[in-house]
């Protein structure tokens, strides 16, 4: 049945409440998207194209942390040891044996997954808080592993990650088109949104359909979930593969968008900055993490942006020069803190929630309340 | 035989500093059933506030010492009833996120204050040592392991004889039955975060003493001692100190045989050492040594 303008959004069976694009609206948003998505390049300055570029991969990583913590419930700090997995396999299948791009990025989610297959047994065979300590120490451990395994690793030092970016005619490596050179940077932008494009996709058609159910009847009430006849194990570690994918392709992206990684960049740091993504844009949304991403990754290099060749009140450079109470890098980190902060307590349902409440407003105009 | 004991007995030290965080963990664990990131904060923020007593004012050190323990305990209630007191009734996922947010915040203001520097506590231990029989003990070990006796000792103490203390037993078995008896649970919880503070300060001061060790990494023994307290057990406050000092000792034990005897696991091996125990203790006993099991009811 075709919604009316008077009554939108109201379903007279379930399959109308579960399809995947319920109503002219969603489509009409979509072809938007795409429209911004092609023009992306063509429009924004290099600066921008550099800040969504990393925005993008962080919104590949954010869907599938959002996957296991906002549908399943379960929380993980291990996602900057998937992300490393995913650029080390970027970096030798793609790099070093040179395989084309439609097989290393595949093989990274496709690692990823199997790694989070095997740990996920470990991890979740406890429930709660237990979770979140196991996969702190998995942080800390695979550290250890990317720092020693050298031969793939770089050790310390790091590798370079240089990997074929040929997709038939298309070069995403740089490549003229229509008379116009498009740098490498340009072309990842159309590369890496194209991959978030697939990751909404395929994650909001996940969560519509009886496994995508089934995880959120796990986060909701794990025993009756059991009751109901749902396995908590395989729905748990079958979450947490899947998370591990979509982080495994998002640090694939990102070693091929910066060309280098070291060791050092998979810290706990990196795993809260993920959680931090997912709380702000608003968790178990689809189109939260994908908002929260290009928040958290836009704030620091706006504040950089600004504070270069200009005195912020109370603030110094990195130098620690006077008359400031705090640097631009310690301010960056405290921002992503206050941010955590400051939407559990105030908006814990995240960005999201701002932009449903604003919809149901516009819904129930002219009798909003 | 002499490498062997000296090993042990820096680990016992080690150990008894880790001990000193993870009964940070589960005073607060106990009373609110939340693992507290927010505790090397703490950490750090009260070896700052000793060094800051003791060198920048000029204060005895005993006396930095006292008053960073006071601070630290204000800081961790004033924290309990800003923050989380509102966050009664949600999910425990987002208490955990908001510890490890205010962790954030106090990593950064520290560095902001007294910068990136490794300074010196001014400790009165610095790097003198006593040789007994071969073995040399550092007046800095042997410091670290008489505070957490101190410390311990008074706290079990405490949580066994004194009205508070019982009462925060109480609130920790059956919050309700608890409140029925007159106890009030929000005055347990202020306790416990300001216990939790305070202990953290002394560990801040065990961590940053010798020469130049007071650096802001200092607060990352929080993240070592995430083993201890598993190892323990979450919920028993002697499980701490015994996973603490297991876990001291299986550390320094590694550094000092890996290199010769497993050197394919690659240098540093004894920092993630306590995290590999950690997976097999909750591979073998996951609820710890000491912990109670939980029981799943509908």
């Amino acid at each position: 049945m075709r919604a009316t303008g008077a009554a939108p959004d109201l379903h007279t069976d379930y399959a109308a409440a579960l399809r995947l694009v319920p109503n002219s609206w969603v489509r009409t948003g979509a072809g938007l998207a795409a429209l911004a998505w092609l023009a992306g390049p063509l429009i924004l300055s290099d600066f921008w194209v550099v800040v969504l570029g990393y925005a993008g991969v962080a919104a590949v990583g954010a869907l599938g942390l959002n996957l296991l913590t906002g549908y399943t419930g379960q929380v993980s700090l291990g996602h900057a040891f998937f992300l490393g997995i995913g650029a080390y396999v970027a970096a030798q299948f793609g790099g070093a044996w040179d395989l084309p791009l439609f097989i290393w990025l595949p093989a990274c989610a496709v690692v990823g997954a199997a790694v989070g297959a095997v740990v996920g047994p470990f991890a979740l065979r406890l429930r709660g808080q237990y979770l979140v300590v196991v996969t702190l120490g998995l942080v800390f451990v695979g550290e250890h592993i990317f720092r020693e395994w050298g031969s793939v690793t770089g050790g310390g030092a790091g590798t370079a990650v240089r990997p074929q970016l040929d997709l038939g005619p298309v070069d995403f490596g740089g490549m003229s088109l229509f008379g116009t050179r498009f740098s490498r940077q340009e072309m990842l932008f159309w590369l890496i949104w194209g991959v978030v494009g697939i990751g909404v996709v395929a994650a909001k058609n996940l969560v519509r359909t009886r496994p995508g159910r089934a995880l959120q009847a796990v986060r909701d009430r794990d025993l009756a979930a059991e009751v109901i006849g749902i396995s908590l194990f395989r729905y748990k570690v079958g979450a947490f593969a899947i998370s591990s994918a979509y982080a495994a392709v998002a640090g694939g992206l990102y070693g091929a968008l910066q060309t280098f990684v070291s060791p050092t960049e998979w810290s706990l740091l990196l795993s809260i900055q993920y959680v931090a993504m997912i709380i702000i844009g608003g968790l178990g949304t689809i189109f939260g993490p994908v908002l929260g991403a290009v928040v958290l990754t836009a704030i620091p290099r706006l504040l950089d942006e600004i504070s270069r060749g200009r005195d912020l009140p109370l603030v110094s450079d990195d130098a620690g020069g006077p008359g400031g109470i705090i640097t631009i890098s310690n301010l960056k980190q405290a921002i992503f803190g206050a941010l955590i902060v400051g939407f559990l307590l105030f908006e814990p349902r995240g960005l999201a929630a701002v932009w449903l409440r604003f919809k149901a407003y516009l819904k129930t105009w002219p009798f909003s309340y | 035989m002499t490498k062997f004991l000296q090993l042990v007995f820096e680990g016992t030290a080690l150990g008894a500093g880790y001990a000193l965080v993870a009964l940070g963990f589960v005073v607060i664990y106990r009373a609110t059933g939340v693992i507290n990131f927010a505790q090397g904060g703490f950490v750090l923020l009260g070896a700052y506030l000793t060094y800051n007593f003791n060198t920048t004012w000029g204060l005895p050190f005993w006396v930095s010492v006292f008053l960073a323990v006071v601070c630290g305990a204000l800081v961790g209630a004033l924290v309990e009833a800003l923050i989380l007191r509102r966050m009664v009734g949600q999910p425990q996922f987002a208490i955990i996120m908001l510890t490890i947010g205010l962790l954030f915040i106090i990593d950064q203001i520290v560095p902001s204050v007294w910068g990136y520097d490794a300074l010196n506590l001014g400790d009165p231990w610095g790097l003198d040592t006593t040789d007994i029989g071969g073995l040399v003990l550092s007046h800095r070990s042997l410091a670290t392991l008489a505070l957490a006796a101190a410390v311990l000792t008074a706290f079990f103490v405490y949580f066994k004889y004194s009205t508070m203390g019982i009462a925060m037993r109480a609130t920790a078995i059956d919050q309700e039955a608890a409140l029925a008896q007159g106890i009030s649970a929000r005055r347990v919880f202020a306790v416990s975060w300001a216990i939790a503070g305070g202990v953290a300060a002394i560990a801040g001061v065990t961590q940053a003493a010798g020469a130049a060790a007071l650096a802001p990494t200092v607060g990352l023994v929080a993240l070592r001692a995430f083993p201890a307290m598993i190892l323990g057990g979450l919920d028993s406050p002697p499980g701490a100190v015994v996973g603490g000092v297991l876990i001291g000792i299986t550390q320094n034990l590694t550094a000092g045989y890996q290199p010769d005897m497993a050197p394919w696991l690659g240098n540093n091996f004894h920092l993630v050492m306590p995290y590999v125990v950690m997976v097999i203790i909750l591979m073998v006993r996951p609820y710890g040594l000491f912990g109670t099991p939980e029981v799943q009811r509908a």
